[in-house]
């Protein structure tokens, strides 16, 4: 059974083209490129390219990349560093819809060591209000962290204006563009955000590497400590395959973006209208307008996440949910419920996710079966919107 | 993903005994759409054997093969031996559930339970909420007598438990600590209770800031979470010495008990846990 494969937020398959890429320096060209030998010598050439394929998808200089394991790191480091750099500053801001590479620290951060943290919160479509996010910038504002774009709704946030007004009181604005870079058009020499993370498996290069911007002049205090690897500012002998496949895959990002933002948006759009048009009761969670091309959240009301990804599992299609029951804890998705989406629907929400390998073909494979599937669910549940009218 | 069964894969995606029985002798109804599980299960009886019994659940696929098993345990039996059978009986048929699914084979205990009750008349088809015990979790409205039962009846050893097979402390976490307090009085350790040092009313003694902060979180703890539920909100739109304005959003908006649910609820509340004498006024 060919899998369908509508989870890209989660992870993307490796770009053939990156894999090719990789290959020799597993088995060939496996020098150590700290080495002072041409054998790993050239290697530290290829991490140089990369460092400038990464560079030039975001506008930024080559030098004020650093490579990392992953956006997780890349989030607590960047985090770490501001209150490292300014200790007597004790306050952080973020948003109550960050992925939990930065929600999770920040919790950490106020329950263990004492910061004080604002977490903004939305409206109902998952936006941030500029009001209460000027209100909250205070004098020991260490830094703020906003994510670019959500993973769960793909809503984009005013990073530009965001970071301009955390500039204009002095204070470090970081950005976890996990779900951004490669999809939307990303210009720092216009945006003065002073750190953004990235992800490779989420823009098709494999896992574990990611990166780090650094806006030179930016305080930083490194995470790791060890080596001179990464200008002293990451220690640890480089992850070469991970590396280079990560600027290889900026490369392929920065030819496909206008795919991305067509044929995929074209693709995305087809499946959400047309799911939420062929099943009764369900809607579409997030900002319709300000999305990322590639992601639709769509919650079906009275059906239970789970049973849905489980049923569809069943014909090959692969996406994500919302719900309690997969995210492992009892209550749905913390994005839907900042968002107030009511329960009728946060515990029936699909995330769909698609890349530029997906098809038109797959997404009428999916409009044919899905919504059999949640009408079939339906019948089972003891809950309609018949029998709420009638106060089940 | 959760890793179930080959039988709990089965029935959930060839569900048994789907659907309404008109004619049914009994009827219970347990969850509800906040909890994110509901079943309603249908039973009838001819000379004490339990000769047809259908279900419908709102749930995951655990959810969904407990109540399939549940029926399926249940055709055929005397009532005597139904009425015997546990959460257990139910997790052992599918050939176990993922500890952290147990709470599911624990809904079908209890829809059984109503469907007894409602067969003898004692309880109306939808599950009857007056507990005498204390409500313990407010997220899912689980009470120390369901509590105390489950931590009983499957030896539950851990707070996390606790959460697996009753959903109690699965939510906002408030309660853990009570939960720790039944789990030591069910193992029958002695609770220490530590002398009362609180002042008079938990705002007493705080600055205007913290008071508000403390409005603020019995707002969004105690008083949103029920009223979300059924498909409405509340907003504090002011604090004013001791006059609290708030405004009904969504289905509480409108509703015409709204009157009740404001003095009932978001008063009760705000008296009880931040200052005796704070007003609620509506706008």
């Amino acid at each position: 059974m060919k899998t369908i494969y509508l989870d890209n937020n989660a992870t993307t398959q490796v770009d053939p083209a990156v894999f090719d890429a990789i290959k020799p320096y597993f088995t060939e060209l496996y020098g150590n490129p700290s080495s002072m030998h041409r054998f790993g010598g050239q290697v530290g050439v290829e991490i140089k390219k990369a460092r400038a394929a990464v560079a030039s998808l975001l506008n930024c200089l080559p030098e004020e990349i650093l490579f990392t394991s992953c956006g997780s790191e890349s989030d607590n480091t960047a985090i770490r560093s501001a209150l490292t750099a300014f200790p007597e500053k004790r306050h952080i801001i973020t948003t109550a819809v960050e992925h939990p590479a930065v929600l999770s620290f920040c919790k950490f951060l106020e329950k263990k060591d004492g910061y004080e943290v604002t977490y903004l919160g939305t409206d109902e479509h998952g936006r941030l209000d500029m009001e209460e996010y000027k209100a909250a910038i205070r004098p020991d504002t260490a830094i703020v962290s906003i994510m670019w774009a959500n993973n769960e709704t793909g809503n984009i946030y005013p990073i530009k204006e965001m970071a301009q007004i955390a500039k204009d009181h002095d204070v470090l604005f970081h950005t976890d563009a996990v779900q951004a870079v490669g999809k939307v058009p990303i210009d720092l020499k216009d945006v003065p955000v002073d750190m953004l993370a990235l992800s490779g498996h989420k823009l098709h290069a494999p896992k574990g590497v990611g990166a780090l911007y650094v806006r030179k002049r930016t305080p930083f205090r490194p995470f790791l400590i060890g080596g001179h690897q990464e200008g002293s500012r990451r220690a640890g002998t480089e992850n070469t395959t991970g590396i280079i496949a990560l600027g290889t895959a900026c490369e392929l990002a920065q030819k496909n973006m206008n795919e991305e933002n067509t044929r995929v948006r074209a693709l995305r759009d087809k499946l959400e209208n047309g799911l939420l048009s062929a099943v009764p009761n369900s809607i579409l969670n997030g900002d319709k307008e300000n999305r990322l091309p590639n992601t639709a959240n769509i919650s079906f009301g009275y059906v239970e996440g789970e049973a849905i990804l489980l049923m569809i599992d069943q014909v090959g299609i692969a996406a994500s949910s919302g719900s309690a029951c997969t995210s492992g804890s009892l209550e749905p998705s913390h994005v839907l419920r900042a968002m107030d989406v009511p329960f009728t629907f946060a515990h029936g929400s699909i995330r769909f996710s698609l890349s530029r390998f997906n098809t038109e073909e797959e997404i009428d494979f999916v409009l044919e079966t899905l919504p059999p599937i949640i009408k079939n669910l339906r019948k089972l549940s003891p809950f309609s919107p018949e029998k709420q009218g009638l106060g089940l | 993903m959760w890793e179930y069964t080959d039988k709990v894969k089965d029935h959930f995606l060839n569900p048994r005994n789907v659907g309404i029985l008109e004619d049914a002798d009994g009827v219970g109804e347990v969850g509800s759409l906040a909890c994110g599980d509901a079943l309603t299960l249908y039973i009838k009886v001819h000379d004490n054997i339990i000769t047809d019994a259908k279900f419908q659940t709102f749930g995951c696929a655990s959810a969904i093969a407990s109540s399939s098993a549940l029926t399926e345990l249940l055709i055929g039996k005397p009532v005597e031996e139904a009425e015997k059978l546990t959460n257990k009986d139910i997790a052992e048929y599918l050939g176990g559930l993922p500890r952290e699914k147990m709470h599911c084979s624990v809904m079908g205990q209890e829809a059984l339970e109503q469907a007894f009750k409602n067969m003898r008349g004692e309880a109306p088809p939808q599950a009857e909420h007056s507990h005498e015990g204390e409500l313990i979790c407010e997220c899912f409205g689980i009470f120390d007598e369901e509590i105390l039962r489950a931590i009983k009846e499957n030896n539950l050893q851990t707070v996390e438990d606790i959460t697996n097979f009753t959903k109690a402390g699965g939510g906002c976490g408030k309660c853990i600590e009570d939960l720790e307090k039944l789990l030591a009085q069910a193992k029958g350790e002695s609770v220490c209770e530590t002398p009362s040092s609180e002042p008079a009313f938990p705002a007493q003694g705080m600055t205007n800031i913290q008071r508000m902060h403390l409005i603020e979180s019995v707002i969004d703890n105690d008083v949103r979470p029920p009223l979300q539920a059924d498909g409405g909100d509340i907003k504090l739109v002011d604090i004013d010495g001791n006059e609290v304005v708030v405004q009904f959003l969504g289905m509480c908006s409108g509703c015409p008990s709204s009157q009740a649910t404001l003095h009932n609820l978001v008063a009760t509340k705000l008296n009880e846990k931040v200052d005796p004498d704070l007003i609620v006024r509506e706008v």
